[in-house]
């Protein structure tokens, strides 16, 4: 097993470029913490973005910061802590779900486009990346996108790679868009709904004028004997206040909230965001994306089909986080969301179940003939993490 | 104007027009063919007027259906095909060419589900897009791009150009508000890409198909994001004595962690304009003016302001003017959304669309000052000053050849600027014919060639909306 660490992009189209026809694909490894994500890839060989690190602009008063990929998160969360700036997109860190070591990097949150709570609100990854550059399977330097905030000239690459899984290419420098960070933070919390009060909650506040940035609903038994259902605010001290006042009074037929400031509420977001309610488990772990009102159904009819699996909501509903046995029925997941639309990703098993069963969902079939073309559009020789994402992709 | 090239017609579809046109009219209810002279003239141009191409038909399709049965019939006789919103592309992106069939979904204008609870509405490609904030909005909820045309253009050109406007600082553009569409491939398949859930399994076809300039497919339906209205919005008139000025305050607002809803920039030229077309009440004593929305309710809306007066003051603002009733609010944005309008009626114009990092806004200007002068004539500006997408208008009289030419190579010359400080060829207007040949300033062959792998991998013979975007030479297939 080779592992090539190249420490400038020239370097590293020459690392391309050297196994092409060699029939020696490569995977590409940032800190390592996700490697677990998509399916079991077979390659021979590693190219590490860990030589391709450093922050290489950041312009606060423009909201833009560019980064090397291989540049820890950390260190861009810092950089931008410093300025009173942030990443709009909250993103998941993945190490307690799968148990992993190592330091995330900038580049792996772009190629999988990783987002957390604040997606429902600010939108994923993708709506804040602004500009990539990697190289393909061809061993060529491609750009898109670029620094400034509407930077779609030509078609928009930078969507097809982020959330790519290092299928298109191997990133070498990626551009966001940021944020002001919040003047404070509360959270609003229920107890005691059923999964669908709880959601109907987070509809209605979602719907309304006081712009909650994150809406999830945790069943009993995963922070405690409650339910807790969760609204947080981030706006300046006196808008909070207002909105708090103003929220608690539209939904006053869920009950009186509590208020949660502090660590306690950033805590809570943490699991929430990270799904550690599953870490140090052995189950699977599904994502369920769908229309917020069809998340209690989705989840209702798994749990029937699969006693013993667990959930929770975010995105107000959108996004539904299940465990589930892991010698249970996977069809079990795509059956419950057949009729209901959205899709689902096996997020965390063994390798030989993602081996076993579809990671991704099935495409239908003009989908998937296009998705091989885009594949080989930049990969012809099917160099990059091959089968990471499907038979071939 | 004629500088910019179309591709010769072939002449053998232009031989066969009788037997296509039959074959359209075999698939088609009547009347949604348009074959006469006089009925295709409307079709020729969209609002890039100084180009005009005749097409060889137009079909107005009631359905998906129908769109696929054109489609494939257009690809298996291998004739090029123009999709067609409202044809307000300011880019020339639906500028037809004669051996081509104009495919319009201008006929498919309904709103097909209002989602309240899920914040979605399912709506077809040719309503347009105030129709959708319209069908929300007694609920309180809109649907937040907004561009200056936006009582004309339709969500399936909005889509194709990934508009914006000037509510996209805080919403973001098309491509962030857009969850789903429906669509026809060139083989006349139909397929469904998102819905009314979020992000999507395997690559991100949807993001692909925003600002696509109609190369790909036909949208015919769309899922799009609606959210809740602020609780109120107040637009407040802010005037510098110089651009420097007022670009320093963006900047300082920002920040300071605040983002208003809207930050609109216009130059003395354009406020004088704007001013005698709309009556907003605009200060003419300034050299810039700020356009500053903020949302919220109005004890929210006065602590915004505040802190954003205060730092006005720090960069020497000379006037300070809220809107106080719906009237007034209403009359600021009809000054600017009417900038286009307005300046029409004054001299014919180009607008132009490039973006800049803000930071090199002072040294745009200037430049674009002397770049227009160069050529003798004048430039207006308005400008979305959060994000740094200006909308230069350059004045002349297209009466006269030599005038057209020059006001065309003033805008190239903006534009190349643009790419210059760091910026794009294009914020929100597309590429369309007008940007095509600039494409290989913003971009090396790599990269072009790999966008017209992917664009191949839809279009493997180029009959999509052919003439665009790319530069006609060195095209690429699969
Ligand atoms: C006065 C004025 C003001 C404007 N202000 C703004 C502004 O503030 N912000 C802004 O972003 N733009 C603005 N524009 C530009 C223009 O309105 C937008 O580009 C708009 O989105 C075009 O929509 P349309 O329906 O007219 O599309 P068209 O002009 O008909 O087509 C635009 C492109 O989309 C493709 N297309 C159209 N429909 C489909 C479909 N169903 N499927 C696939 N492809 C399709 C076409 O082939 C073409 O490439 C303005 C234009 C004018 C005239």
């Amino acid at each position: 097993m080779t592992i090539h660490t190249p420490t400038t992009e020239a370097q590293a189209c020459a690392v391309v470029k050297s196994v092409i026809g060699s029939a020696t694909p490569l995977s590409i490894r940032g800190g390592g913490t996700r490697a677990g994500l998509g399916r079991p890839a077979q390659a021979a060989s590693t190219i590490s973005s860990a030589g391709l690190s450093g922050i290489t602009l950041y312009e606060p008063a423009e909201m833009v910061i560019a980064a090397r990929a291989g540049t820890p998160l950390a260190l861009v969360q810092e950089t931008l802590a410093d300025r009173g700036q942030m990443l709009p997109f909250e993103p998941m860190d993945h190490r307690a779900l799968f148990g992993s070591e190592g330091e995330p990097t900038i580049g792996a949150i772009a190629a999988c486009n990783i987002s957390g709570p604040r997606r429902v609100n600010a939108g994923a990854a993708r709506d804040s990346l602004i500009g990539v550059r990697l190289i393909n399977g061809r061993g060529e330097m491609i750009k898109s996108g670029g620094r400034v905030m509407k930077n779609v000239t030509g078609l928009d690459l930078v969507k097809l790679v982020s959330g790519s899984h290092g299928t298109l290419g191997f990133l070498t420098e990626v551009t966001f868009r940021v944020l002001p960070k919040p003047a404070a933070i509360a959270t609003l919390q229920w107890r005691g709904l059923s999964d669908v009060q709880g959601v109907a909650l987070l509809s209605q506040a979602l719907g309304s004028p006081f712009e909650p940035m994150a809406a999830a609903h945790l069943p009993a038994g995963l922070a405690g004997d409650e339910a807790l259902t969760l609204l947080r605010l981030e706006n300046f001290p006196d808008s909070i206040e207002y909105r708090a006042g103003e929220l608690a009074l539209l939904l006053g037929e869920y009950g009186v909230p509590d208020r949660l400031e502090g660590e306690h509420s950033a805590g809570l977001w943490r699991d929430v965001r990270d799904a550690t309610f599953f870490a140090g488990t052995n189950e699977a772990v599904w994502r369920l994306s769908l229309k917020p009102t069809d998340g209690p159904k989705a989840a209702t009819a798994i749990g029937r089909m699969l006693p013993g699996a667990r959930w929770f909501y975010d995105w107000g509903g959108g996004l539904v986080w299940l465990a589930m046995p892991v010698d249970g029925d996977a069809a079990a997941v795509r059956t419950a969301l057949k009729p209901l639309g959205g899709h689902a990703t096996l997020v965390r098993a063994p390798d030989a179940v993602r081996a076993a069963v579809d990671v991704f969902q099935p495409l239908a079939e003009p989908l998937m003939r296009v998705t091989a073309g885009i594949k080989k559009s930049f990969d012809p020789d099917g160099i990059f993490e091959p089968g990471r994402m499907y038979a071939g992709i | 104007m004629s500088a910019i090239a179309f591709p010769t017609p072939d002449a053998g579809i232009l031989a066969r027009r009788e037997q296509i046109l039959a074959g359209l009219s075999a698939l088609v209810s009547p009347g949604a063919l348009i074959t006469s002279d006089d009925e295709r003239r409307p079709y020729e141009t969209d609002a890039l007027t100084a180009y005009r191409r005749m097409p060889l038909a137009v079909v107005l399709p009631s359905t998906t259906e129908e769109v696929a049965a054109v489609l494939r019939y257009c690809g298996d006789q291998g004739v090029p095909v123009i999709p067609r919103g409202s044809g307000t592309s300011l880019s020339g992106g639906a500028i037809p060419q004669e051996d081509a069939v104009v495919i319009g979904v201008s006929k498919m204008s309904r709103i097909l589900e209002i989602d309240y609870a899920n914040r979605v509405a399912r709506v077809q490609a040719g309503v347009t897009n105030l129709a959708v904030t319209g069908a929300v909005s007694a609920e309180g909820f809109f649907y937040a791009p907004d561009p200056s045309s936006q009582l004309a253009c339709s969500i399936g050109g909005n889509i194709g150009m990934n508009s914006g406007g000037a509510h996209c600082l805080k919403y973001g553009v098309t491509t962030n508000n857009v969850l789903g569409v429906k669509m026809v491939m060139l083989d006349g398949s139909i397929v469904e890409i998102g819905g009314g859930h979020l992000d999507s399994p395997g690559y991100d076809l949807l993001g692909l198909m925003n600002g696509s300039e109609g190369q790909l497919g036909i949208i015919t339906e769309a899922t799009v994001r609606i959210l809740r209205s602020a609780e109120g919005a107040r637009p407040v008139l802010f005037g510098f004595p110089t651009s420097e000025q007022a670009g320093a305050a963006v900047a300082a607002i920002i920040g300071a962690g605040i983002i208003p809803v809207a930050m609109e920039f216009m130059d003395k030229p354009a406020i004088e304009i704007c001013e005698a077309f709309a009556k907003a009440g605009y200060p003419m004593d300034c050299g810039a003016l700020l356009i500053i929305e903020v949302e919220g309710s109005d004890d929210e809306m006065d602590a915004q302001l505040a802190r954003i007066v205060a730092i006005a003051r720090e960069h020497g603002v000379t006037t300070v003017k809220e809107s106080k009733s719906a009237m007034e609010a209403a009359a600021i944005w009809k000054g600017r959304k009417s900038a286009f309008g307005a300046t029409g009626r004054i001299a014919d114009y180009i607008c132009m669309d490039g973006t800049i990092p803000t930071g090199q806004l002072p040294y745009v200007l200037k430049r674009m000052d002397e770049i227009v002068k160069g050529y003798g004539l004048r430039v207006a500006n308005v400008f979305h000053a959060g994000d740094g997408n200006l909308h230069p208008l350059i004045l002349y009289n297209c009466n006269d050849p030599v005038e057209a030419q020059k006001a065309e190579d003033a805008g190239m010359d903006i534009l190349k600027l643009c790419v210059e400080v760091g910026g794009c060829l294009t914020g929100e207007h597309g590429v369309g014919i007008e940007k095509r040949d600039l494409m290989t300033f913003q971009f090396n062959p790599e990269d072009l060639a790999q966008q017209m792998r992917v664009r191949a991998v839809f279009d493997e013979r180029w009959l999509l909306n052919p003439a665009k975007v790319f530069p006609l030479e060195g095209r690429v297939a699969a």
